[in-house]
């Protein structure tokens, strides 16, 4: 079999795997369904005053401005809970199977990342209809909303490559807080809850480096139909997918080294 | 004598049915005498440590009636449980908790005063090998190391009757000696009463001054090994000549031993009148006679063939057969 | 009563022991809500300029939350150590010494409330540092104190029920989403006059957790509010007596020696 269809066909084989897993257990399923719809619930609904701040300025209103921080909160939670059956895999031993067996491991990670954005689309799904029935406005047109929903995934690949990563390197189910307390912290020190210029003090300063902040600004730009920043958004997207790829293929490797 | 030492373990139509109408054990009567070691044989779910449970006070009595240590399981619960020290099937240790902290906790919820517990401990610890690790957390331990504070702490307060419920399960060879070697020191020494079960027939073998054999909750047997091999046959023996034509003349001999039985074809066998008691006369009776032999082999009867001969069943097949059972019910 | 009260030490220090020898149990309440309280506190400090709002500070205005979100963990921990010595046996192990059956909630709770206490300072002790000024003053503190340490009682007796019932440590990891949902469906980020949501304050009003966080918040953004502390040490209270007379009854049934 030629390289590149050797790759194809193990990604495939992994991502089938992963998916067939999860959507049979539901306590593998229900958690990443749950969380962001929870989430989405709790924030909008219970700090809707908060756009009555003054200087809150979101012509959308609240809903909308808390969807997208929750559209790529889950995104980047898919992919730590694709992390966690990574770590489960190793643990159990499966994993060893599964080196064993692919000719060309980088499509392992391949395949688990196609799985985890598959996943995170069914939840991004689930999310929208949630939202449009609880009214929430939308601005843009196709295209920015095109715009938005691939931010996201490319968002959703990133954690996906963060925490396998971490999960080739530990290769034990007690990483889980490892792979997901940089993504929390990375999320939340971000304008979650008002616009960057409404935050101030340390979190304002932090919030400005902080690249999460350029997702979260052009999104709701986006899905606004005001879009801005955009081209940056992507760039520290790719960015943060490049780095974290390399983190998961040296991750790999150490996987190897260790036998699995 | 207190009145603990002087009883021992008796049940009667002792029955305990669970959810959906299993009769896990139906209707077991036996008595224990103080200091005997009593074995009680049977293949996993026929219902060994269900009958422990309840003699240990863990779990009441369907019907029937027992008294351990001359205290009524059901209305006596508290001073049962005040006579008796239980090592159970699982170690049931705290893997984040030290060998030695496990014994204080032992010792303080029995009401061992304080100043005697550290005393206790390290006694016991000594006793049973543990007192390099004694400070290390459970987590860290062997099998046998488990087991073996397992039945530290069933000793903590000095009990007259001990439960031990598959007490050398997974355990290597050497961990499974010792074991036997304390418990035997319990009964001959302490007079401690061993109410021992165990799927292993040279467990019951070894150890047991009498056995009782369990299938699907009844004693199907009870008595002393030999008195239950007894039962079902007395040993052969088997002898091949070292030339085939003396035997006839080995023939002539071993029958003077008992009756004529069949055997491997190349050479004769003969089911003992006595005993194996006669094997070392049947050795002179050789010698004397100038007859080289190539083989000579005793066949005792084993616990399994007792097992075998009651049930109609091997010991280590009746242990799959009544699992699949309880899967069964259980669904 | 003496022996009893023996009892419930020994097994309260095995439950203290136990606890602080798992980093990942013992650790994570003292840290997570601290991170919360950081992030929510920075990020929602401009809600202090919505009309109405009981406070200028808004860390001030959060501070319960933690307490809260501790107690949470006590459920969790409590439940969780108990179901593992069910799971493993080590309950028969107890049930066979003169250990009575009172004695093991009671000081598995005492060693949880313990933990629920030091807790509690500690999210003060932050709260302080940070400038937090308590409006009740240091009664005021003492009280938090107390009303921590009693909603640290009422969910570990919940934890401790469904360990009791279940008998699974799984079964008790599953109660945390729930609980979570409780937490953040209250009153904890704005004041319930001021949740725009019609079935969002709805929910938050019905909520017992709403009354916990805002019994707490009295005392330290407001001073002596007789009404919420009535109601947060009621609430505290009733959850800690259905908890508490719940595990008796699980107990029961899972302690079935005669």
């Amino acid at each position: 079999m030629r390289r590149g269809a050797s790759f194809r066909s193990v990604a495939l084989a992994v991502a089938w795997r992963v998916l067939h897993n999860v959507f049979t257990t539901p306590s593998l399923l229900l958690p990443s369904l749950i969380f962001p719809l929870f989430f989405f619930t709790a924030f909008a609904g219970g700090l809707s005053r908060v756009d009555n701040i003054p200087g809150f300025d979101f012509p959308p209103g609240y809903t909308t401005f808390q969807f997208v921080f929750v559209l790529l909160q889950s995104a980047a939670f898919g992919g730590v809970f694709t992390g966690f059956g990574v770590a489960r895999d190793f643990e159990s031993g499966f994993a060893r199977r599964l080196l064993l067996a692919a000719p060309q491991r980088g499509g392992l990670i391949a395949g688990y990342a196609l799985a985890a954005v598959s996943r995170w689309a069914v939840t991004a799904t689930i999310l929208t209809v949630v939202a449009v029935a609880a009214h929430m406005k939308v601005g843009g047109d196709g295209v920015d909303l095109f715009g938005l929903y691939g931010l996201a995934l490319i968002v959703s690949l990133a954690g996906t490559l963060w925490a396998t990563g971490v999960a080739m390197r530990l290769r034990t189910m007690q990483a889980g807080p490892i792979m997901q307390m940089p993504v929390f912290l990375t999320l939340f020190f971000a304008p979650v809850y008002v616009p960057l210029d409404l935050l101030s003090g340390w979190l304002h300063a932090v919030a400005k480096v902080n690249p999460v902040t350029r997702l979260l600004e052009a999104g709701r730009s986006l899905i606004a139909g005001n879009p801005s920043e955009v081209g940056l958004a992507y760039g520290v997207a790719f960015a943060l997918v490049a780095g974290f790829a390399l983190w998961a293929l040296r991750g790999l490797g150490s996987a190897e080294r260790a036998g699995g | 004598m207190s009145q603990q030492a002087e009883h021992g373990i008796e049940a009667e139509s002792l029955v305990r049915v669970f959810k959906g109408d299993i009769r896990a054990v139906d209707g077991i009567d036996l008595a224990v005498e103080p200091g005997e070691i009593y074995g009680f044989l049977g293949p996993n779910g026929a219902g060994k440590s269900t009958t422990v449970h309840m003699l240990t006070t863990l779990l009441p009595p369907s019907s029937g009636r027992a008294r351990v240590a001359g205290f009524d399981v059901v209305h006596e619960g508290p001073q049962v449980r005040r006579a008796i020290g239980a090592a159970l099937q699982e170690a049931a240790l705290d893997p984040l908790l030290t060998g030695r902290e496990h014994l204080r906790l032992q010792c303080a919820l029995h009401g061992i005063p304080r100043a005697e517990r550290r005393h206790r401990a390290n006694e016991l610890l000594e006793r049973v090998g543990l007192t390099l690790a004694a400070d290390r957390k459970v987590k860290g331990y062997s099998g046998g190391m488990k087991r073996r504070l397992d039945l530290a702490l069933a000793l903590a307060h000095r009990p007259t009757i001990l439960f031990l419920d598959e007490p050398t399960t997974g355990l290597d060879v050497q961990s499974r000696s010792a074991l036997w070697v304390e418990v035997v020191r319990l009964a001959r020494d302490e007079g401690v009463t061993v109410f021992l079960t165990t799927q292993y027939l040279e467990e019951a073998d070894a150890l047991a001054d009498r056995v009782g054999i369990i299938d699907h909750g009844r004693i199907v047997a009870e008595g002393t090994t030999d008195e239950l091999k007894a039962q079902i046959g007395r040993p052969t023996v088997e002898a091949i000549p070292g030339d085939g034509t003396e035997a006839a003349a080995l023939a002539r001999i071993l029958e003077r031993f008992g009756e004529r039985t069949d055997g491997s074809p190349k050479g004769v066998s003969v089911r003992l009148s006595r005993g194996v008691g006669d094997l070392a006369e049947i050795v002179r009776a050789l010698d004397s006679e100038g007859l080289r032999v190539e083989h000579l082999q005793l066949h005792a009867p084993s616990l399994d063939d007792v097992f075998l001969a009651k049930t109609g069943r091997s010991l280590e097949g009746a242990g799959e057969e009544a699992e699949a059972e309880e899967v069964e019910a259980e669904t | 009563m003496t022996a009893l009260a023996a009892q419930v030490g020994h097994i309260a220090r095995r439950s203290l022991v136990r606890t602080l020898r798992q980093p990942a149990s013992a650790i994570p309440p003292f840290i997570f809500p601290m991170a919360l309280l950081a992030v929510t506190a920075a990020g929602l400090d401009s809600a202090t300029r919505l009309p109405g709002f009981p406070s200028d500070s808004f860390l001030a205005f959060f501070l319960a939350f933690p307490f809260i979100q501790g107690a949470l963990f006590a459920t969790m921990n409590a439940g969780t150590d108990l179901a593992r010595d069910i799971q493993t046996g080590f309950l028969n192990r107890l049930s066979l010494t003169p250990m009575r059956g009172a004695a093991l909630v009671t000081g598995h709770l005492a060693g949880v409330v313990t933990m629920g206490a030091v807790q509690a300072c500690f999210y003060l002790a932050v709260g302080l540092a940070a400038g937090v000024s308590i409006a009740s003053g240091v009664l005021g503190a003492l009280t938090i104190l107390g009303l921590a340490t009693l909603i640290a009682l009422a969910f570990g007796a919940l934890g401790t029920f469904f360990a009791l019932r279940t008998g699974s440590g799984e079964s008790v990891q599953g109660l945390f989403p729930l609980l979570f949902v409780g937490l953040f469906l209250s009153s904890m980020n704005l004041p319930r006059n001021l949740i725009e949501a019609d079935w969002f304050r709805f929910t938050a009003t019905i909520n017992p957790i709403s009354y916990l966080i805002e019994g707490v918040r009295s005392l330290i953004i407001e001073g002596w509010d007789a009404q919420a502390l009535a109601l947060g040490f009621g609430m505290a209270g009733m959850i800690a007596v259905l908890s508490l007379t719940a595990s008796a009854w699980a107990l029961r049934g899972r302690l079935t020696r005669t």
